[in-house]
C-alpha cells in the first residue's frame, strides 16, 4: 500500500521508537493514523500493518476489535461523536445525542447517505468541566446546546467547517 | 488554552502558566522556571531526588494515590538493563479532564518531570501514553518534544551530562482499561490492553519487561515544582500525608464548572459554593461523586468534608482522579447509576469472569429497572451483585464498577422504590399477568 510522504514519514519514526525488536509496539498507532487518512481498517491494511512491524496479520485482527476507535467500516468524512457519560448526561449530554440522531437521520456508528457525517455515542472524551461535549473528528467542541449542534452540522454540510488542524 | 474563569481562591503551582501568552513553547517555559528544577536534579544523587518526593507527601494523581517517591523508590537502579519512564496520559476517568489541559498549556513541564524520573533512574527512553481521541494533544507533545531535543534537553548528552534521554508519544485507541498501568503496558507492547498479574510490579519489571516508572500525567507534571520548592514547601500546601495542591475538575449542577488548581484539604462545600459560584438555577445539592465516576457516591449531608485521599476514604469514598460531578436535586440516581454501570460493562476487558459478567449482569438487571420492568427483588439483586464483584476481579475495574453501584443503591434505595412503584402503577393489571 503507499500512503501520503506524511504518514510514511510518521510510520518510519514509529518503527524506530521503540526498542529492537519489539516493532509490534507500533500496530495501533499506526492503525489509527492510516485508519485516519484510508477512512476504515481494511484487510489490506491489517496485511500491511503485519507486515511492516514484523507480526502476524492475525496479531493485527485481534487488537481492532478491542480498541473502540478502530473501524473496520468507513466513516464518515467528518465523525461526530457525542458523549453521554454522566457529566455530560447530567447537563443534557443524553438528549443531545437523542437531537442528533433525529437530526442526521442515523443511529449509532451510521453514516448518512452522502458519506459526509457519520455518529457515534461515546465514552467520557475529558471535555466534564465543560459538557455537554461532542468531538468532530479530533476537534473539542464545548458547552454544546442544540442550536450550535445544529450550527455546526450546517457548516460541515456548507463545507464552511474549519478544522483545528 | 483554558475553557473556564480561573478561580481567585486557586493555588497556581503547576497551572501557574496556563495563562501566559504561548504557554506551551520553550521560550515562555524557559522565561518561567523552566528547566531550573532539572538542572537542580543533575546536581543531586538519585536518593535524594526520591527523598524530596517523599518529603513532599505527593500521592499519584491517577486515582490510586499510591506514595510517588515510595513508588519510585522501588525500582531498581544500576542493573545494566534498559529501565522506561511512561507518562499515562490515557485520561478516560470520566468526570476527569485534567491531562489535557497540562498537555494543551504546559507540555514542558510534563517533560521536565520524565527527565527528572529518567536521570533518577538513569534510564534513557521515555513514552507518553496518551488517549487516541486526545490527537491534537499529541501533537502539541511532539512539538514541545521536537523544541526540547533543539534546546539539548533531550537527546544525546543531556546539559553535558553525558547522559543520553528519548521521548516519544505513543497514541492510544479507545479504551478505558489502558488506564490501567499494567493494561497499559500490555497496550504498550501492541496487544490488547488486558492487565498483567501483579506482582512483579511495573516497578520491577514494566515497559518491556524492564524496571520502569510510571506515573500519571498530572503527578510528573508536579514533579519539577517539588524540586524546585523543595518537598517540605510543597508539602506544606495541603494537608499531612496529603502534600501539594491538584487539579479538581469539577462538573455538573454548578454555575462555574471548570478545572480548578487547589491545595489539598479544601473543603468540598467550598469548592462548590465560592470557587464554583454555587449551585445551578439555585437548586438544592443532592449528591457528589468526589474522585471520578468510580468513587462512591456521597450524600449532601456527607459533603461537608476536606478534599484529601484520607478526609474522602474516611466518608468511604475516594479522591480518585480529582474529578467532581455534583448533582442537584432535580437529579435522576437511577439514571446516574444506568449510565455509570453502562460505562464499566462497555470497558470491562472480558479478561476475568467476574468483571465481565458482573457488569453486564448489572447493566441489563440496571436497564431493566429504569424501563420500568423492574422487580422489588431487582433492588437487592443489584447489591448483591455489586457486592460480589467487589475484590473478586483481577484488576480495579470491577471494583470500580461494584463501588458506585453498590452506594447508589445503598444511599438512594427510596430513588430505586418509587421506580418500582412508578412503573407497576402504569402497567394495566391484565397487562401485567401477559
Amino acid at each position: 500500500m503507499t500512503f501520503s510522504p506524511a504518514l510514511e514519514e510518521r510510520f518510519a519514526k514509529l518503527l524506530t521508537s521503540y526498542p529492537p525488536g519489539r516493532q509490534r509496539s507500533a500496530v495501533v498507532p499506526m492503525l489509527l493514523y492510516a485508519q485516519d487518512e484510508i477512512g476504515h481498517v481494511s484487510q489490506e491494511l491489517v496485511e500491511e500493518v503485519a507486515c511492516r512491524c514484523g507480526v502476524t496479520p492475525l496479531q493485527v485482527d485481534e487488537v481492532i476489535g478491542y480498541y473502540s476507535m478502530l473501524h473496520r467500516k468507513p466513516l464518515g468524512k467528518y465523525h461526530v461523536q457525542v458523549c453521554t457519560n454522566i457529566s455530560c448526561q447530567v447537563v443534557g449530554g443524553e438528549d443531545l445525542y437523542g437531537h442528533a440522531a433525529r437530526t442526521l437521520g442515523i443511529g449509532n456508528k451510521q453514516v448518512t447517505p452522502d458519506g459526509l457525517i457519520s455518529l457515534e455515542e461515546v465514552e467520557c472524551m475529558g471535555a466534564c468541566s465543560w459538557a455537554p461535549a461532542i468531538q468532530i473528528n479530533y476537534d473539542f467542541h464545548h458547552f454544546v446546546t442544540r442550536e450550535r449542534f445544529d450550527q455546526l452540522i450546517q457548516a460541515l454540510r456548507d463545507g464552511t467547517y474549519q478544522e483545528t488542524a | 488554552m483554558r475553557y473556564n474563569v480561573p478561580s481567585p481562591l486557586e493555588t497556581r503551582i503547576i497551572s501557574q502558566r496556563f495563562d501566559l501568552p504561548n504557554s506551551a513553547s520553550i521560550d515562555t517555559y524557559l522565561a518561567n522556571d523552566g528547566y531550573v528544577a532539572l538542572r537542580k536534579a543533575i546536581g543531586m544523587a538519585p536518593e535524594a531526588i526520591i527523598d524530596e518526593l517523599r518529603a513532599s507527601s505527593l500521592r499519584g494523581r491517577g486515582g490510586a494515590g499510591f506514595p510517588t517517591g515510595m513508588k519510585w523508590s522501588f525500582v531498581p537502579r544500576n542493573t545494566g538493563r534498559p529501565s522506561y519512564i511512561i507518562c499515562n496520559s490515557d485520561e478516560s476517568e470520566p468526570c476527569t479532564c485534567k491531562d489535557r489541559l497540562l498537555m494543551e498549556n504546559d507540555p514542558q513541564q510534563l517533560i521536565e518531570g520524565m527527565l527528572i524520573a529518567g536521570w533518577t533512574i538513569q534510564s534513557s527512553k521515555g513514552y507518553i501514553f496518551i488517549r487516541g481521541e486526545y490527537r491534537y494533544q499529541i501533537e502539541i507533545m511532539e512539538r514541545a518534544i521536537a523544541e526540547a531535543y533543539e534546546r539539548g534537553y533531550l537527546g544525546k548528552n543531556v546539559l553535558g551530562t553525558g547522559w543520553d534521554f528519548d521521548l516519544y508519544t505513543h497514541s492510544g485507541a479507545g479504551a478505558y482499561e489502558c488506564g490501567e498501568e499494567t493494561a497499559l503496558l500490555e497496550s504498550l507492547e501492541g496487544k490488547r490492553g488486558v492487565p498483567r498479574l501483579k506482582p512483579p510490579f511495573p516497578a520491577v519489571a514494566g515497559a518491556f519487561q524492564s524496571p520502569t516508572i510510571l506515573n500519571n500525567t498530572e503527578t510528573l507534571s508536579t514533579v519539577p515544582v517539588i524540586i524546585r520548592m523543595g518537598g517540605a514547601d510543597y508539602a506544606a500546601l495541603g494537608t499531612p500525608k496529603n502534600g501539594g495542591t491538584r487539579l479538581m475538575c469539577v462538573s455538573g449542577h454548578v454555575n462555574k464548572p471548570g478545572v480548578y488548581e487547589l491545595p489539598l484539604g479544601f473543603p468540598l462545600m467550598r469548592l462548590i459554593n465560592d470557587v464554583c459560584g454555587g449551585m445551578r438555577n439555585r437548586k438544592k445539592l443532592k449528591a457528589v461523586i468526589p474522585g471520578g465516576s468510580s468513587a462512591p457516591v456521597l450524600k449532601a449531608e456527607e459533603c461537608d468534608i476536606p478534599l484529601d485521599f484520607d478526609s474522602i476514604a474516611k466518608a468511604k469514598s475516594m479522591a480518585g482522579s480529582g474529578g467532581i460531578l455534583v448533582l442537584d436535586e432535580d437529579t435522576d440516581m437511577v439514571a446516574v447509576a444506568l449510565r455509570t454501570i453502562k460505562f464499566y460493562a462497555h470497558e470491562s476487558c472480558g479478561w476475568c469472569i467476574p468483571c465481565r459478567e458482573g457488569t453486564t449482569w448489572l447493566k441489563k438487571v440496571l436497564t431493566r429497572f429504569h424501563d420500568g420492568g423492574g422487580r422489588s427483588s431487582d433492588i437487592d439483586l443489584i447489591a448483591e451483585l455489586a457486592n460480589n464483584m467487589l475484590g473478586r476481579t483481577f484488576c480495579a475495574l470491577g471494583d470500580a464498577a461494584a463501588m458506585p453501584t453498590a452506594a447508589f443503591v445503598a444511599k438512594f434505595r427510596d430513588e430505586f422504590e418509587a421506580y418500582l412503584k412508578r412503573s407497576s402503577a402504569a402497567v394495566e393489571p391484565e397487562l401485567a399477568v401477559v
